[in-house]
């Protein structure tokens, strides 16, 4: 897949070179002239300097084969009109746009962009949900923040433990998709019974996030 | 412009202050929006609109604005991609009935007007402009 990448920072580096190494094709444009250079020694990529909200300058890096344009500059303004042009000119079929304003992320939907992502919205849900339940080990956002996996170690006391999936009867939005128990993974169903030690792969919308967790934990939560 | 409107200009550069003062002394309502303080020192001592310092690519700041409640929008800061930006939000977020942005860049002015955003790009009137004039001296003198 041929992918531009609009931006600066070592981020783009790294980028670039796990796109290559799954395969995939990218074109790199930065404004920073030092930057380039060192990038066009570093990576097997096109590495433009110039402007990549520029038409000239995004025609050049391949827009009109590209697959995808991931503009991931600082500043909102770039990434949006980046992703527009190369959407309405060039026939792009996904845009990816990094927004550093939160607020932006619903601007961003609204003006078109196929993916808009905040880092400062990732970090503080992370932060968020981790806060206070050590028994959640991870916390991935899916479908731009809209379903969170989670997995939680299930100790004994809790009151989870024990009862059977019908039983606990999760809050509507939320999932048990798996259960892991030492070696085996299960895929539970409604009788399937928890036990201590398990370690539940779990789903859920931000909204019953809380109310899961509640229902799993108990006080803990 | 008969009644008097409420105008959002983003940018008090040059064509941002010339618009704010003469909108203003027309009895016009503006507030106008600069991320540099020490721009708003363009302003007539007879400017009676309201100044707001702030980036108007962060919605909040065009909140602060009130530019939901505007008649007309003039993105007129110094970059083209604030202005397009800022036009898109004022049209599609804000619902503001009539939005103008000013974009240097001939390519993009020309991609974002078949867009549908209503776009003045400088670069192509002046050179419009010098084109006519140099057109009819050498009419003149033949």
């Amino acid at each position: 897949m041929k992918i531009i990448i609009i931006g600066g920072g070592r981020v783009v580096y790294f980028l670039a070179k796990l796109f290559i190494s799954k395969g995939h094709h990218p074109a790199i444009v930065s404004r920073d002239p030092g930057e380039c250079e060192r990038l066009s020694r570093e990576v097997k990529a096109l590495v433009l300097c110039g402007d990549g909200s520029h038409p000239p300058v995004l025609e050049a890096a391949g827009a009109r084969e590209a697959e995808a344009v991931l503009a991931i500059s600082p500043r909102d303004q770039d990434n949006l009109v980046a992703c527009q042009l190369a959407a309405k000119m060039f026939g792009v079929p996904r845009t990816l746009a990094l927004v550093n304003d939160p607020e932006n992320l619903e601007v961003f939907r609204q003006l078109g962009i196929n993916v808009a992502f905040s880092t400062t919205h990732i970090m503080a849900t992370l932060i968020e949900q981790q806060a206070g339940f050590d028994e959640i080990v991870n916390l991935m956002p899916l479908a731009q923040g809209k379903v969170t996996v989670s997995e939680v170690a299930l100790h004994a006391g809790l009151p989870a433990v024990g009862r059977s999936l019908a039983e606990l009867a999760m809050p509507p939005g939320s999932l048990i998709g798996a259960v892991i128990r030492g070696e085996a993974v299960l895929v539970p169903r409604g009788p399937d019974r928890l036990a201590e030690g398990d370690r539940l792969i779990i789903l859920t919308t931000p909204e019953s996030y809380a109310p899961a967790m509640r229902c799993l934990l108990g006080d803990e939560a | 412009m008969a009644k008097s409107l409420f105008i959002v200009i983003v940018g008090c550069g040059r064509l941002g202050s010339h618009l704010a003062n003469g909108l203003s002394a027309q009895g016009h309502g503006v507030v106008v929006i600069d991320l540099r303080p020490e721009a708003f020192a363009a302003l007539d001592a007879q400017f009676s609109g309201f100044k707001l310092v702030g980036d108007a690519v962060e919605s909040e700041i065009l909140r602060q604005a009130r530019l939901d409640k505007a008649d007309l929008l003039l993105a007129v800061a110094e970059e083209d991609n604030v202005n397009l930006m800022v036009a898109q939000v004022g049209q599609k977020v804000f619902a503001v009935p009539r939005v103008m942005a000013r974009v240097a860049d001939p390519a993009r002015e020309e991609a974002y007007r078949q867009f549908g955003i209503q776009t003045v790009c400088p670069t192509t009137l002046a050179g419009e402009a010098l084109l006519e004039t140099l057109r009819r001296s050498g009419e003149a003198t033949r």
